[in-house]
C-alpha cells in the first residue's frame, strides 16, 4: 500500500481559511492528506504547536497566512515571520527535518495556490517517507525493558 | 581580591547597602555563592576567573530582596544579566550597586543602570572558545546526526529543572511547564517531552539569552544543554545584529520585526 | 554477620559477567564522553572499574523515572482499566553498584514497603540482584562512614565484589540469591580461607556523630538555620532526583485521544509546586522551609519512623547542586550547634 503521509496545515483565517474554501467553491481537488486548523492569525500559531504536531504523528506541516503587508491585524504575519526565520534555524540545530515544514503566504484569492502547495506538499513527503526518527521516539521511555 | 574586600566592607559599615552578593570559597575549595551581610563576612568574599556563576539570578529572589539594598558582585555574565533583567522591567526600580570585576580582575563600583551601561559599553561579548568548537562540531553535522546527538543527550535529561532555575533571565513565576489546561509539555521525563521543553525554553530565550551558559554549567547529568539558547543568540546576532544585556535602549528581537526581514524559505 | 567468601580471579571476572548475559539483563557502571553511567551492557569489557560513583544513583531500577501504574481506554461501554502487568519485569543483574547506592535501595526499600507494599517496587526489587563493588577510592564528596555506612557496606547488596592486590576479586556472598549465582556458575568461584576485607578499602573518617544529629535537626525545627544553608539555593530538583534514597513521586495521567496511562514520576520537596495548593497559598512557600523539610524528612522523620536514614552520603547532591551546597558541610554545621531553646 502507498504511503499516505498525513500533513497538519495550520492557517490563518482571513486570508489561507478563505483561499482553501476559494479551492473548494471553485470545484479543484486537491489531496485529502491535509488536515486545515484556523487560526486568527498566523501571528498566534504558537511554535509548541507545530512540534507537537510531529509529536502527535505528522509526518508534514503546512503553515500558511496572508501575504506580507496584507494581514488582516497590520502586522501578526511579520511577527510570525521572525519567529518561523528563528525557529528554524532552531528545529535544524536540533535535527529535526525542516524540509518536512512548509511556510507559505496564500491569500484569499489563490485557491489554485492552495491546491498546488497541497499537492506539491504531499509528494514531497510521499517522497521523504514517514517521519519514523521522530515517531520512534514518542514512546521512548528511559528504561529499557 | 583586597579591593573588592575594602570596598564591600565599607559599604556595610556605612549601612549603605544590607548584603553583598559574591563568592566564597565553600568545601573542597569549590566556589560557591555567598551573602556577605556582617562585617566578619566580608573576609570570606573572594573574586577571581574561577568565579563564573551567573549571580543576577538572585536580585529577584524574594528571600534575598527582603534582607534590604544589595551590592553584587558581578562578571560579565552577570552584568549582562543585570542589564537584561532591567531591560525587562524586573529589577529596574532596584536600589542596587554594582561591583563589576573584568577579567584582569580590576573592579569597578557602579552605582545605577547608566553607569553599567557606560561600562557595557566598551563590552564585546564573546562566546568561550569550548562552546564554540561544539556549536562548530554540530553545525558540521548533517541533520540526521544532530537529532541522533540530541535525542542521546534528551534521554538524559531528567526534568529537575536546574537549567531553568540556574538562569536569570528565566524568572516567569509561573513557567510554561507547569500550565496543564492545556499541557503543553508532558511532566513525566520522556524523550520527546524533554526535546519539546528544552526547544521551547530556548524559544523562550531567544533574543533574551545572554549567553552565560549557566544551565549547560548546572546540568546534573552534564547535557550541553546552553548550546540551544546560545546557537539561537548567534543566530540572531547574524540576522539582526544586535547583542543582549547590553545596551538600557535595547529591545527584544523576537517581539519586533521590520517589514523587510530577509528569509529565503517561504513560498 | 557472618558471610561466606569466595574468590573470583580476574580470569573468570568476564566469564561470570558473559555467563549473566546469556540468563538477563545486565547492567555496569560505563564511561559515557567522561562521566560513568549505570547503562545495559551486551560485552563483559563495557563496564568500567575506574569511577567513585555513577552520575546517576542505582534507584532507578527499582523506582524509575517514570513508572506505568495502569492504562486506560474508554469506549462507549465505559472505561477498561488494564493493570501494569508485573510478568513484564525481566530480571536484571546490576554490576558495579557502589555500597552507598546499594543501601539507597535497601533505605528505599523500607518506604515503598511500608505496608501496604508497593507491588511494581516489590517485583522489581526481587528480579533486580544486585552486584556491588567495594570502593577502594572516595572523592572530597563521599562521607558514607559519617552515617554509619563504609566503603564496603553490604546492605542492599546480593554479592560484594572486592578487588585483591592481585586484581582478583573477593566475592562476599550476602543473600540466597548472591548464593544463587555463585552455585550457578561452577568452576568460577573457588574458595578462599583468609579474608582481610578491610585492607582493601579505602578509609574515609568519621566527621560527625550520626546519632547526636537526629537529636540536633529534630531541634532545630523552629530555628533559621535553614533558611541560613539554603539562601543560596535556586529551588531545582537535581539534588532530589540524583539522590539514591529520595522517594517522592508525582502521578500523572498522559493522555491521548480515549487512551491513556496513569504514570509514576520523580518530584522533589525543594520545588515551589510541590506543596502549592489550588488556591495559591503554599504551606512551605520560601525555600528555607522546603529545605527544611528535605533535612528533617531524611535525618529525623526517616529513622524515626522507618529505622533507616534518608541519606547514605554519597554526596551526589553536593556535586551536582548548581550553587555548590554542601550537604555534608551542612549537616557538620548542624551538629555543631549547641543546644537549642526552642521559641515559646
Amino acid at each position: 500500500m502507498e504511503f499516505e503521509p498525513k500533513i497538519v496545515a495550520f492557517v490563518c483565517n482571513w486570508c489561507t481559511y478563505a483561499g482553501a474554501d476559494l479551492t473548494g467553491t471553485g470545484r479543484m481537488k486537491y489531496a485529502p492528506n491535509v488536515k486545515i486548523i484556523r487560526f486568527p492569525c498566523t501571528g498566534r500559531i504558537d511554535f509548541m504547536l507545530l512540534v507537537k504536531a510531529f509529536s502527535n504523528g505528522a509526518d508534514g506541516i503546512i503553515v500558511s497566512g496572508c501575504h506580507p503587508n496584507d494581514c488582516h491585524y497590520t502586522s501578526g504575519n511579520f511577527h510570525a515571520r521572525r519567529r518561523w526565520i528563528v525557529f528554524r534555524a532552531l528545529l535544524d540545530f536540533m535535527g529535526i527535518d525542516i524540509e518536512r515544514i512548509t511556510f507559505t503566504w496564500v491569500s484569499a484569492a489563490e485557491g489554485a495556490k492552495w491546491a498546488e502547495i497541497v499537492n506539491t506538499t504531499v509528494d514531497k513527503i510521499k517522497g521523504i517517507g514517514p517521519y519514523t526518527a521522530y515517531q520512534e521516539m514518542i514512546n521512548e521511555a528511559w528504561e529499557e525493558e | 581580591m583586597e579591593k573588592l574586600r575594602e570596598i564591600a566592607g565599607e559599604l556595610l559599615k556605612s549601612n549603605d547597602v544590607k548584603v553583598v552578593i559574591g563568592y566564597t570559597k565553600g568545601m573542597n575549595n569549590k566556589v560557591t555563592p555567598f551573602f556577605a551581610k556582617k562585617q566578619e563576612d566580608i573576609a570570606k568574599l573572594i573574586c577571581g576567573n574561577s568565579c563564573a556563576q551567573n549571580l543576577a539570578v538572585y536580585l529577584y529572589k524574594k528571600d534575598i530582596s527582603d534582607l534590604g539594598k544589595p551590592a553584587i558582585v558581578a562578571n560579565i555574565h552577570t552584568l549582562r544579566g543585570i542589564m537584561r533583567l532591567a531591560v525587562e522591567k524586573q529589577i529596574d526600580k532596584k536600589e542596587m550597586i554594582i561591583l563589576a570585576i573584568d577579567n584582569a580582575g580590576d573592579i569597578q563600583k557602579l552605582d545605577n543602570l547608566s553607569d553599567l551601561e557606560n561600562y557595557l559599553s566598551s563590552v564585546i561579548p564573546q562566546l568561550n572558545e569550548e562552546d564554540q568548537q561544539m556549536l562548530d562540531e554540530l553545525n558540521r553535522m548533517t541533520p540526521g546526526e544532530r537529532m541522533v546527538f540530541w535525542k542521546q543527550e534528551m534521554k538524559k535529561c531528567i526534568k529537575c529543572y536546574a537549567c531553568r532555575q540556574a538562569c536569570p533571565l528565566c524568572y516567569c513565576t509561573r513557567c510554561t511547564v507547569e500550565e496543564n489546561q492545556p499541557q503543553w509539555i508532558p511532566v513525566a521525563s520522556s524523550v520527546v517531552g524533554n526535546l519539546e521543553w528544552h526547544m521551547m525554553r530556548a524559544m523562550h530565550l531567544s533574543g533574551r539569552c545572554v549567553e552565560c551558559g549557566q544551565c549547560g554549567k548546572v546540568c546534573p547529568v552534564n547535557i550541553p544543554i546552553h548550546l540551544l539558547p546560545v546557537r539561537i543568540a548567534q543566530e540572531m546576532k547574524t540576522l539582526y545584529g544586535t547583542s543582549t544585556g547590553i545596551s538600557l535602549s535595547e529591545k527584544c528581537d523576537m517581539s519586533t520585526f521590520k517589514p523587510d526581514d530577509k528569509e529565503n524559505f517561504i513560498g | 554477620m557472618n558471610h561466606q567468601f569466595k574468590l573470583l580471579r580476574k580470569e573468570s571476572y568476564s566469564g561470570l559477567i558473559g555467563n549473566l548475559l546469556k540468563s538477563q539483563q545486565v547492567y555496569g557502571p560505563v564511561k559515557q564522553e567522561g562521566y560513568t553511567y549505570y547503562k545495559r551492557i551486551s560485552y563483559p569489557d563495557e563496564i568500567t572499574e575506574d569511577y567513585i560513583i555513577p552520575q546517576m544513583s542505582a534507584k532507578s531500577f527499582v523506582f524509575p523515572k517514570i513508572e506505568k501504574l495502569f492504562s486506560f481506554v474508554k469506549s462507549k461501554d465505559g472505561v477498561r482499566v488494564e493493570d501494569k502487568n508485573l510478568d513484564t519485569i525481566p530480571k536484571k543483574v546490576i554490576f558495579g553498584v557502589r555500597p552507598c547506592d546499594a543501601t539507597g535501595i535497601h533505605n528505599l526499600s523500607a518506604i515503598f514497603l511500608w505496608e501496604p507494599e508497593d507491588s511494581i517496587f516489590k517485583k522489581r526489587r526481587e528480579q533486580t540482584t544486585i552486584i556491588s563493588f567495594a570502593c577502594s577510592s572516595a572523592d572530597d564528596y563521599c562521607f558514607c562512614t559519617s552515617l554509619g555506612g563504609g566503603p564496603g557496606n553490604t546492605a542492599g547488596s546480593d554479592i560484594q565484589l572486592i578487588k585483591t592486590g592481585t586484581n582478583d576479586y573477593l566475592a562476599e556472598i550476602i543473600t540466597p540469591k548472591g548464593a544463587e549465582i555463585v552455585s550457578s556458575n561452577p568452576g568460577l568461584f573457588e574458595d578462599v580461607d583468609s579474608v582481610e576485607k578491610e585492607k582493601y578499602l579505602v578509609r574515609l573518617p568519621v566527621c560527625f556523630d550520626d546519632s547526636e544529629l537526629e537529636d540536633k535537626i529534630t531541634d532545630a525545627f523552629d530555628t533559621a538555620i535553614f533558611d541560613d544553608l539554603s539562601m543560596k539555593c535556586v529551588g531545582c530538583g537535581a539534588c532530589a532526583f540524583i539522590c539514591p534514597v529520595c522517594g517522592c513521586f508525582d502521578i500523572q495521567d498522559e493522555t491521548k485521544g480515549s487512551m491513556g496511562q496513569r504514570v509514576r514520576i520523580w518530584d522533589s520537596c525543594g520545588l515551589r509546586q510541590f506543596t502549592l495548593h489550588t488556591s495559591g497559598h503554599n504551606p512551605r512557600d520560601t525555600q528555607g522551609a522546603r529545605y527544611r523539610q528535605r533535612l528533617m524528612h531524611k535525618f529525623s522523620y526517616m529513622p524515626d519512623r522507618l529505622g533507616v536514614k534518608g541519606c547514605v552520603g554519597c554526596g551526589r547532591c553536593s556535586r551536582a547542586c548548581p550553587v555548590e551546597i554542601n550537604i555534608h558541610e551542612n549537616l557538620q554545621q548542624i551538629t555543631k550547634l549547641v543546644k537549642i531553646h526552642k521559641h515559646e
